[in-house]
């Protein structure tokens, strides 16, 4: 009896994860046959990608900061203990590049952006606003979902650039009070350790870390249902949804360019 | 059951013939149908739950109805193209029950919305500030003019979403529960606002409610929806004098 519980409920997560990924398939190519066709809402982009830029700065660069430090801090005794301390900016530097700095701006952007568009959309949604933009002749889907996704996916990477730097300054005030390494010297080393095939990558991840935020909460809002507890859900599930799948994408990523580093 | 077939000669602005939605298992609408004529307030009554909010949804294309034709104007909303159907929109107003109007933008950006969309009705030279002033002129509410709608009241919110909907001077307007949640003196308020409108732009209008005094003030003619169908047309003093025990428990007012 027991079992047969078991099993019945698996099955209906599983149909019901499977059915949303499917809506969200439909949604995202709805998204890309919108996102060509005129009128373009310039002035709602721009205001968006502002809103979302401004909303997030103090987070991602207190974030970014903060993990710059600590970085620096914890790998210090281990690679003192190997003499290797003087490997400290490129080791900083290479790894808030390639990859904490994307993750963890994605990250926080998501708890940030992504719930605040789920709960804005879904407040719209239940309280009829997005039914009256439709009934006063504008499409919906291109003022509100096609902006917010584009604002999102262009001010990501954005957003990853500043939480990087603020991270390696974070790892260099660290650096300068405990080895006495200057600015110059610090950064010189961070840059000389960095490339191309480091830099590009990493941008390209955040477009999609951007673009996955943007079409989850737009997602979770554009379809809010249950009156007020549904816009709590959509923000909730926004942001959990949107960290497995920063998760899953930063994993294709990462194989992906290890396969054009291979060749 | 029809009590007067009141045949108009005005021109019809609105027809549904034999209108069918159902959720699953739920039929809400049995062929319902209805007509609205020029310079006509139409009052549509029912029971909460009976379909009247997804009969208006269908008839502005938020909903798609399984079958019957609405014609608004003449033209068959079912059979338009997007682009065609947003045009035809400009001429109707749509008064929501929770006003809706947009949280993140103040009264005049609120005004000013349908006005950008539909700047080819308006023409490419309208002074929007002066459209927005007279809108809220005549709703009595031009000081609130740069307020965000969380700092007004709920009659007030209703107010701004009346010249919302006015602003494109619609030849016809839907009202969807206008005096819902609202206290007796504001809904009066409403009500008289309501009649004003109408007697300066000449609408046509359909109204939603289940309101007893806003449909014996503002009707001209009332449709009471039973069972998903068009159960008893005629004036408010014909139905309200009604024997019927279905019409009766309308406008029975004691528990």
């Amino acid at each position: 009896m027991l079992k047969m519980l078991v099993y019945t409920n698996i099955k209906t997560r599983l149909r019901s994860f499977f059915i949303e990924i499917g809506e969200l398939s439909y949604f995202t190519l709805r998204f890309l046959k919108e996102v060509f066709k005129a009128p373009i809402e310039f002035k709602e982009i721009i205001r968006q990608c502002f809103y979302m830029g401004n909303r997030s700065l103090l987070l991602v660069g207190i974030t970014g900061f903060i993990i710059g430090l600590v970085l620096t801090l914890q790998t210090r005794p281990t690679l003192m203990e190997f003499g290797a301390v003087s490997w400290m900016p490129s080791m900083v530097g290479i790894s808030i590049v390639r990859e904490i700095g994307p993750i963890i701006t994605a990250l926080v952007c998501a708890g940030r952006i992504g719930s605040g568009i789920g709960a804005e959309l879904g407040s719209m949604r239940v309280t009829e606003q997005i039914d009256a933009m439709e009934v006063s002749g504008t499409n919906p889907f291109k003022y509100l979902v096609v902006t917010r996704v584009l604002a999102v996916t262009l001010m990501l990477p954005l957003l990853v650039i500043i939480g990087d730097a603020v991270a390696l300054f974070g790892s260099f005030l660290v650096e300068s009070v405990k080895g006495n390494v200057s600015f110059t010297l610090f950064f010189n080393q961070v840059f000389s350790s960095l490339e191309f095939g480091d830099i590009i990558p990493a941008t390209i991840k955040s477009f999609f870390f951007g673009f996955a935020i943007g079409i989850v909460g737009c997602f979770k809002g554009y379809y809010c249902s249950k009156g007020t507890v549904g816009v709590g859900i959509a923000a909730n599930s926004a942001v959990v949804f949107t960290s497995l799948l920063l998760f899953i994408i930063d994993f294709i990523a990462v194989f992906v360019t290890d396969i054009f580093y291979d060749l | 059951m029809t009590i007067n077939k009141n045949i108009s000669t005005k021109e019809v602005v609105l027809e549904i013939k034999d209108l069918y939605k159902s959720f699953g298992d739920n039929h809400v609408l049995n062929g319902f149908s209805l007509k609205l004529h020029q310079g006509e307030n139409l009052v549509i009554m029912g029971k909460s739950g009976s379909g009247k909010s997804v009969m208006i949804k269908c008839l502005v294309g938020l909903m798609e109805a399984d079958s019957g034709t609405i014609s608004i104007m003449d033209k068959d909303i079912t059979k338009l193209t997007q682009e065609a159907l947003d045009i035809l929109r400009a001429d109707i107003g749509f008064l929501f029950q929770g006003s809706a109007l947009y949280d993140s933008m103040t009264v005049r950006e609120n005004l000013e919305f349908p006005l950008r969309r539909h700047s080819k009705k308006m023409g490419d030279h309208i002074n929007t500030t002066e459209l927005v002033v007279e809108a809220l002129e005549n709703v009595g509410l031009a000081d609130a003019i740069d307020l965000m709608p969380s700092e007004l009241s709920g009659g007030m919110k209703r107010r701004v979403a009346l010249a919302r909907t006015l602003i494109l001077k619609p030849k016809v307007i839907l009202y969807d529960e206008p005096t819902s949640g609202l206290d007796p003196i504001t809904s009066k308020e409403i009500i008289i606002l309501m009649q004003e409108i109408q007697k300066k732009y000449r609408t046509a209008s359909l109204i939603i409610t289940h309101d007893v005094d806003c449909a014996r003030v503002i009707s001209d003619k009332m449709i009471l929806l039973i069972d998903g169908t068009d159960y008893a047309i005629g004036t408010f003093k014909e139905l309200s004098a009604s024997n019927d025990p279905k019409i009766k428990a309308f406008f029975k007012q004691d528990l």
